[in-house]
């Protein structure tokens, strides 16, 4: 790093020493200190990446047989089978809705709680809590708290709300619930630390210029928080796309919330058909990464500067 | 000029607090709550739209108290059925729970393998911070994209592959194997969380060390090193809690005594044959909660709540 | 506490360019500094300067060119091992170390004892007037008390040349006065070698034994502030040292023996002082300082009818002192005049400018650079 006087002492034209000269392209001893991460990031990532796309490509005798296709039995056979293709659709279905709930209800609690109050700070880390609460205990509780003899039928039943217990867990809404308590917080939270990099008094302007408070929300902190909600959204899809203990525990994993995480997961763990199990990950990284591309072009169309404040 | 007319100017007299920045960076200053009142606000109260908001929250808390008070009640009485309470209340759950399913041996994985992702994860990411937020160099743009992909890409997909590979070379059911692939993900994203924390920080700080007669070596250890702590520790909670939490990418790799401690419950919870009693379940996921919780009280003497989430970013497990 | 470190007489810039990619930020630079010499690198935003003097710390790399010290070369070392002081315009202090510790940082790199440290490091805050500030933290000073802990760290190393990168832009107009004294001062008590980079003008006449003004990477002109103020080489370091009236003309008539052209601005005919030689027909820029174009009492206007302007007072604004008038000739161009009295405003004006006060120069700055070249001055 130290960088001893070496170099060319060439006169005339390109007189600068050779270090100068390969420093002017980026390059000196100072980006050995991206080596490790490089060698990292090859060996954990991108070659088991290309080794599971390899084997996406060497299916089982028994896929061949039954899908045929050659070397692309298994994709024949993601798209020929019922059981794989639904799974798409499954997935999908959980992981908007609860993405795009999100990211809603967030915005206008965001925008209440912005101003300080006394006990927001206590509101804060009650919302992060359920970050230490972990998917796992979020299920136990779920199925303790909202299941046919929880608290919250028996209360609703107590009540007189209700005659029949509701059905909240082993099903889709189980599932969904599950990914809000996860999802909100964070959703709240990232909305929030957007809301307050945009300069108050942007508001402050437009309501002395005559805005109301829908033209306020609308053509000032709408646009500017736009690309914000895009980044939550894309973040807590792609948390509740890969969901897989929720599904298994709260949800049906055979039947309504069978996502592809849990599909992938029985190729793997279940039948040990790694080929088979590779490509359906595969296909759920690609799935994913399409609503994500989605998103971020829309995203790159809006307003992208500085939002003016202390963000 | 003397300088007690300079001390006596008004405008000398007021700390500037610029070069503080990446001391305190982390933290937004928090907002004057006078100054971001609009005059002739009201107070929250009164309005109705703000009783919805808080009708939300509060929907929202009810169900997530709820969660966790049953868990804890659960995991201490016996014979909870249809009654707003357990018949009677033990703490054998506990014990069972320990000596069954070896929670001693299982939480020390749980550690072993948290602290180790966190120091191998923070050795590797910060140079690479540095050099991306400092330096251009080619392909850097890919570079990048690279290092964003394992967050955003389901753990799953990059999962089950890098799994084959693990047992491939014979690494499958070991705590390095169940090291490595929580590194995937955490690596990343320190990367993504330190590489904004060093661009706010002034460039002429380094370039003032070096005319001072600093090589680099002293640059890091004795001016950055010191400015990059509280990022660090930031990004050191941060992945702690993920990698505690990390479900999916432990379950794939780990096996009997490599499990941490949520691969454990969520075994105890799916175990062939009918899963165990519920309130030894209820025990162990409230043993990891303490555990989470504790943590995270020591993480947020260092980092508010917000930034908290917001550094998470495509984080946690599910 | 004076320089030491090796004993040198001069510092060599010699053909330093620095190339960004495509663009060029700095080219065929020469310059030798003096030792004990204050030396001002003056120009707009972009025109190079700071990269000039980044070059000189090492902090950027040569695209071309040398630079010695004495007989050392010191381009190809970095930074560290060039013995410079440096002061930021962002003040860089290290925020988590005292102001003592911060002074002390560069001695210590340096290996110098604990008890020389401490005396030294005493020694210069005293230089600064920060005695009583060594134990804050940068966070707790203001502006002006942190910039002089920047300057004490980077003379405390005895370095053999102090760069500055406009050190005084980040504070208010009266800090700034009271700092440019100081740096000044101890330029002159420390016997100092300065490289200055500022784009404040006034600063830079004020402080620098000679200043060196840059234009899109390139060299203007070289000069003592007296050459500098009175004889700008082109339109461009005209501007710079204010002579605010720039006006586009043609040139009527040959320069006569002594210089003087006949040139015609709209329907102003006027005669000036050709800087770069020019011919009929030929277009111009006509440079007068507002203090050169002087308002005529009634009296007098009529007995000096050569080089007068008619003129409409539009504004005037007090300046303390007199009074800063722009008025519009009857051709429509806006002047700016200062008066001792204030004009009426909607009065007609008449105005003089000396011949010898009207500088005319050629239209394109990238040949009429006749840079008034390096000669070194000795402090």
């Amino acid at each position: 790093m130290t960088a001893s006087a070496v170099g060319g002492t060439k006169q005339t034209r390109g007189t600068a020493s050779l270090r100068h000269r390969l420093a002017d392209r980026g390059i000196d001893s100072q980006l050995l200190l991206m080596v490790p991460a490089i060698v990292f990031i090859l060996a954990l990532f991108v070659y088991p990446f290309a080794y599971g796309f390899g084997l996406t490509l060497q299916p089982t005798e028994d896929t061949v047989d039954t899908w045929g296709g050659g070397i692309l039995a298994n994709y024949v056979r993601f798209f020929g089978d019922a059981f794989t293709v639904e799974s798409v659709w499954l997935t999908a279905r959980l992981a908007i809705p609860a993405a795009l709930f999100n990211v809603l209800v967030s915005i206008p609690l965001a925008i209440k709680l912005k101003p300080k109050f006394r006990g927001k700070q206590l509101i804060s880390t009650l919302l992060v809590l359920p970050i230490t609460l972990g998917t796992v205990l979020t299920a136990q509780g779920l199925l303790i708290f909202a299941g046919r003899q929880g608290w919250l039928n028996h209360t609703l039943m107590n009540l007189g709300i209700l005659d029949q217990p509701l059905t909240l867990v082993h099903n889709y809404i189980g599932v969904l619930l599950s990914l809000i308590i996860s999802g909100f917080p964070f959703a709240f939270l990232l909305i929030s630390s957007y809301l307050s990099g945009i300069d108050p008094s942007l508001d402050r302007a437009a309501r002395a210029l005559g805005a109301g408070w829908a033209q306020r929300f609308l053509r000032i902190t709408l646009p500017l928080l736009a690309p914000g909600l895009a980044t939550t959204f894309i973040l807590t899809f792609v948390l509740a796309f890969s969901i897989f203990p929720s599904a298994t525990l709260v949800g049906d994993p055979s039947g309504s919330t069978r996502v592809l995480a849990v599909v992938a997961y029985r190729f793997f763990g279940e039948q040990f058909d790694y080929p088979m199990a590779s490509t359906v990950a595969i296909m759920m990284g690609l799935a994913e990464l399409a609503v994500v591309a989605i998103v971020l072009l829309g995203r790159s169309f809006l307003y992208k500067g500085s939002t003016g404040g202390k963000g | 000029m003397t300088m007690q007319n300079v001390e006596s100017a008004p405008h000398e007299d007021a700390p500037t607090t610029t070069e503080v920045g990446p001391l305190t960076a982390p933290t937004p200053p928090a907002p004057n709550p006078a100054a971001d009142r609009i005059p002739g606000d009201r107070a929250l109260s009164a309005q109705p739209s703000t009783w919805v908001a808080w009708a939300g929250i509060a929907a929202f808390l009810i169900f997530l108290l709820g969660i966790l008070i049953s868990v804890v009640i659960d995991s201490f009485g016996t014979a909870w059925f249809a009654k707003w309470l357990p018949e009677e209340f033990t703490a054998g759950w506990y014990s069972e729970a320990w000596s069954r399913f070896e929670l001693g041996h299982v939480i020390l994985v749980t550690l072993v393998v948290a602290i180790s992702v966190v120091a191998l994860s923070i050795l590797i990411g910060v140079p690479a911070s540095y050099t991306l937020a400092r330096r251009q160099f080619p392909f850097k743009k890919a570079v990048t994209a690279l290092f964003l992909l394992p967050v955003i890409i389901p753990p799953i997909t990059f999962g089950i592959p890098l799994a084959t590979v693990m047992y491939n070379f014979g690494l499958g059911r070991t705590v390095l194997a169940v090291i490595l692939v929580n590194l995937v993900p955490s690596v990343p994203f320190v990367i993504i969380t330190m590489t904004p924390f060093i661009e706010q920080i002034n460039p002429a700080i380094e370039n003032a060390a070096r005319m001072s007669g600093a090589r680099m070596r002293h640059v890091f250890v004795r001016i950055l090193g010191p400015i990059l702590v509280p990022g660090i520790l930031a990004a050191a909670i941060l992945v702690l809690v993920r990698t505690v939490g990390m479900f999916e990418l432990t379950y794939l790799v780990s096996g009997p005594g490599t499990d941490t401690l949520v691969v454990s419950i969520f075994r105890a919870m799916t175990s062939a044959g009918g899963s165990e009693p519920r309130p030894l379940v209820s025990a162990m996921a409230f043993l990891y909660t303490a555990m989470m919780l504790i943590t995270l009280i020591i993480a947020l003497r260092f980092v508010n709540p917000t930034q908290l989430v917001a550094r998470v970013s495509a984080g946690d497990d599910d | 506490m004076t320089t030491s470190a090796e004993e040198f007489d001069t510092i060599r810039i010699e053909n330093v360019g620095r190339r960004f990619g495509g663009t060029t930020a700095l080219q065929g630079f020469d310059l030798t500094v003096q030792r004990g010499e204050f030396i001002a690198l003056l120009g707009p935003s972009g025109c190079g300067k700071s990269t000039a003097l980044n070059c000189l710390a090492g902090l950027l790399p040569l695209t071309d060119g040398s630079i010695h010290v004495g007989d050392q070369r010191v381009d190809v070392l970095p930074p560290e091992k060039r013995d410079f002081g440096m002061v930021f315009q962002s003040y860089a202090l290290f925020p988590h170390l005292t102001v003592e510790k911060n002074v002390a940082f560069g001695l210590q790199m340096r290996g110098v004892s604990r008890s020389e440290t401490a005396r030294r490091v005493a020694e210069a805050l005293r230089l600064v007037r920060l005695e009583d500030q060594a134990k804050k933290l940068p966070g707790q000073l203001s502006g002006g008390q942190q910039q002089r802990v920047a300057i004490a760290r980077a003379v405390v190393i005895e370095p053999r040349v102090v760069l500055m990168d406009e050190p005084l832009s980040n504070l208010d107009a009266k800090l700034r006065l009271e700092m440019r004294t100081e740096i000044r001062r101890l330029h002159q008590t420390l016997g100092l070698t300065t490289v200055y980079v500022t784009h404040d003008q006034e600063e830079a006449l004020s402080l620098a034994d000679r200043l060196v003004v840059l234009r899109a990477g390139r060299v203007q002109q070289i000069g003592t502030p007296q050459e500098l103020h009175d004889n700008p080489a082109n339109w461009h370091v005209a501007d710079f040292m204010g002579y605010r009236n720039l006006l586009e003309a043609t040139v009527s008539s040959d320069a006569d023996g002594q210089g003087r052209v006949r040139i015609r601005a709209d329907d102003l005919e006027l005669v000036g002082t050709a800087v770069n030689p020019t011919a009929a027909g030929e277009t111009v820029r006509l440079a007068v300082r507002p203090t050169d174009l002087v308002v005529q009492t009634s009296q007098s206007a009529a007995a000096s009818p050569v080089n007068t302007i008619a003129a409409d007072v539009e504004i005037v604004e007090y300046q303390g002192r007199d009074y800063a008038v722009e008025v519009r000739t009857t051709g429509g161009r806006t002047l700016h005049v200062r008066s001792d009295h204030a004009p009426e405003v909607g009065t007609k004006v008449l105005l003089t400018v000396d011949p010898s006060r009207a500088l005319v120069y050629q239209e394109d700055l990238d040949t009429a650079t006749t840079v008034a070249h390096d000669t070194a001055v000795p402090a």
